[in-house]
């Protein structure tokens, strides 16, 4: 994408298009990333509800994924997921992108 | 014609916003602000205006009601003083870098520590370098003519900066003055209704306001922030003809008084230029020719009028009510140096400290310096080249004041 100069930039550094962080990655500075066990999750949607992220993505009205491009790895999820379902855990980002 | 009447600075200047009557003010209303909020929210009280009026718990919360106001799309005024612009300061900037057009009634007064309450210029030069437009009134009259003229320059779509309105606090603030008042629907139909940019209350275009900004914008909004302040001095000379067409008053960037021919000058902001008058007149009736110059505007500062306006003195004392330490003199000697660096035609300068704290300049104290840039112009010598004046302990090299 070209960027602008500063004459074609809208006045004090205003945003004018809603929800358009989606097109700018904000989760390359994680160094945890949660990984579910669907097979574990109720889909109770607690993680769904705390992510400040809005990175926990539903599928059909289920916990499906998370959006590891908006995913600041913050573990919430992980916390909240009730003590006898604990389907999230974190793992180290490094040993993450390892594996792939 | 409007009324003639007998207020203090303070109560000019509410009366000023009562006449704008703003959509929101917020503010920290007791001290270190002076009256002018006091006042304010009477009028608030008795019904007068129709302003949502926030006493916050500090000026840090002030100014941020003021920027959150803004952002939803008000037209926003405020008032402080001191160390309550000092704690104003992070947020200052913010408000000048998202381009809110709030207005700021700034009485001046001296910073702590020591504490002291009376009136010099460390709080608004401290801020000199926050984005904000600042102006200064000499006496009640024009700091009501300004803060009225202050609204039209900080929303004119060419600005869209925050404006700081400054008046000595004490001498002007407090005292009463003679001045004439317009009418109040000559003052709204002058300000006009306000068009915000981008309102946060139209929920029918959400925007973000406050976005994080890295390596790749960040200059370039700093950029366009740079290009309106310059955008500025037109407005402000057009704003004040058009002020001149409904009070009668004139303004430019700053006041010459005897400088056709004069030979030496001070240069002095604020209530003490009238001071320096009283001299000037004097002096004049005794044939010598000197002059003053009475900057009004100074962010943004009109370097290449002041120049040509200085080009036929041989040498001015620029005189700061501030000091900024470890510098070469004050805050305004520096601006003039500058000013006048490119200048073919340069008058010798020296710089006077004075009146911290609201120390007194008294007529003697002026025509002390007058005497010294008499001898300079005279010599071509220089012998200090800025010095405190009207403070004990130093040797008064040109008489007893």
């Amino acid at each position: 994408m070209k960027k602008k100069g500063w004459k074609d930039l809208p006045i004090g550094g205003v945003i004018l298009e809603a929800a358009n962080t989606k097109k700018y990655a904000t989760g390359d500075w994680r160094t945890f990333r949660p990984v579910i066990d669907l097979e574990k999750c109720t889909n109770c949607m607690r993680c769904w509800i705390f992510c400040p992220d809005s990175s926990v993505v539903l599928v059909d009205g289920k916990v499906n994924h998370f959006d590891y491009d908006h995913c600041k790895g913050c573990g919430i999820c992980a916390i909240e997921c009730p003590d006898n379902v604990k389907a999230i855990t974190m793992i180290e980002e490094a040993k993450a992108k390892e594996k792939h | 014609m409007g009324k003639l009447v007998a207020l203090t600075g303070n109560i000019a200047v509410a009366t000023a916003m009562k006449q704008i009557n703003p959509d929101v003010c917020a503010a920290y209303p007791i001290t270190p602000s002076t009256q002018v909020m006091e006042q304010f929210s009477e009028y608030v009280a008795d019904g007068l205006v129709d302003t949502e009026l926030i006493a916050t718990e500090s000026e840090h919360s002030a100014m941020s009601a003021c920027i959150g106001a803004a952002a939803a799309g008000g037209r926003v005024m405020t008032a402080t003083s001191s160390q309550g612009l000092a704690l104003m300061w992070e947020m200052l900037y913010i408000a000048a870098g998202m381009r809110f057009p709030i207005t700021l009634a700034c009485v001046n007064r001296a910073l702590s520590a020591p504490i002291n309450i009376h009136g010099d210029h460390s709080d608004s030069m401290g801020a000199r370098d926050s984005g904000w437009i600042q102006i200064y009134a000499e006496n009640a009259q024009e700091a009501y003519d300004n803060q009225i003229q202050t609204v039209r320059i900080a929303e004119h779509m060419d600005v869209r900066l925050p404006v700081m309105s400054c008046m000595d606090g004490f001498i002007t603030s407090h005292a009463v003055d003679s001045l004439e008042l317009l009418d109040d629907k000559a003052v709204r139909d002058f300000v006009g209704e306000y068009k915000a940019t981008y309102p946060l209350l139209d929920v029918e275009h959400p925007v973000t306001y406050g976005a994080l900004d890295l390596q790749d914008y960040f200059m370039e909004h700093k950029r366009a922030q740079s290009e309106a302040m310059k955008n500025s001095r037109k407005v402000i000379l057009d704003v004040a003809r058009e002020y001149k067409k409904i009070s009668g008053r004139g303004f430019e960037y700053f006041e010459e008084y005897y400088m056709d021919d004069a030979e030496i000058a001070i240069v002095i902001l604020s209530s003490a230029a009238g001071t320096v008058k009283v001299v000037v007149d004097e002096m004049r009736a005794k044939g010598e020719k000197v002059g003053l110059l009475r900057p009004r505007v100074f962010r943004p500062f009109p370097y290449n009028e002041i120049a040509d306006a200085l080009s036929n003195v041989k040498a001015v004392a620029i005189m700061d009510r501030a000091d900024s330490h470890g510098a070469e003199g004050g805050p305004l000697f520096m601006e003039f140096k500058s000013a006048l660096y490119n200048s073919k035609k340069q008058p010798i300068m020296i710089n006077k400290i004075f009146g911290l704290g609201g120390r007194d300049l008294m007529l003697p104290d002026i025509e002390m310096v007058y005497r010294e840039l008499r001898d300079i112009k005279n010599t071509g010598k220089i012998r200090t080249l800025s010095e405190y004046i009207t403070v004990r302990g130093e040797e008064a090299a040109y008489g007893k004041a």
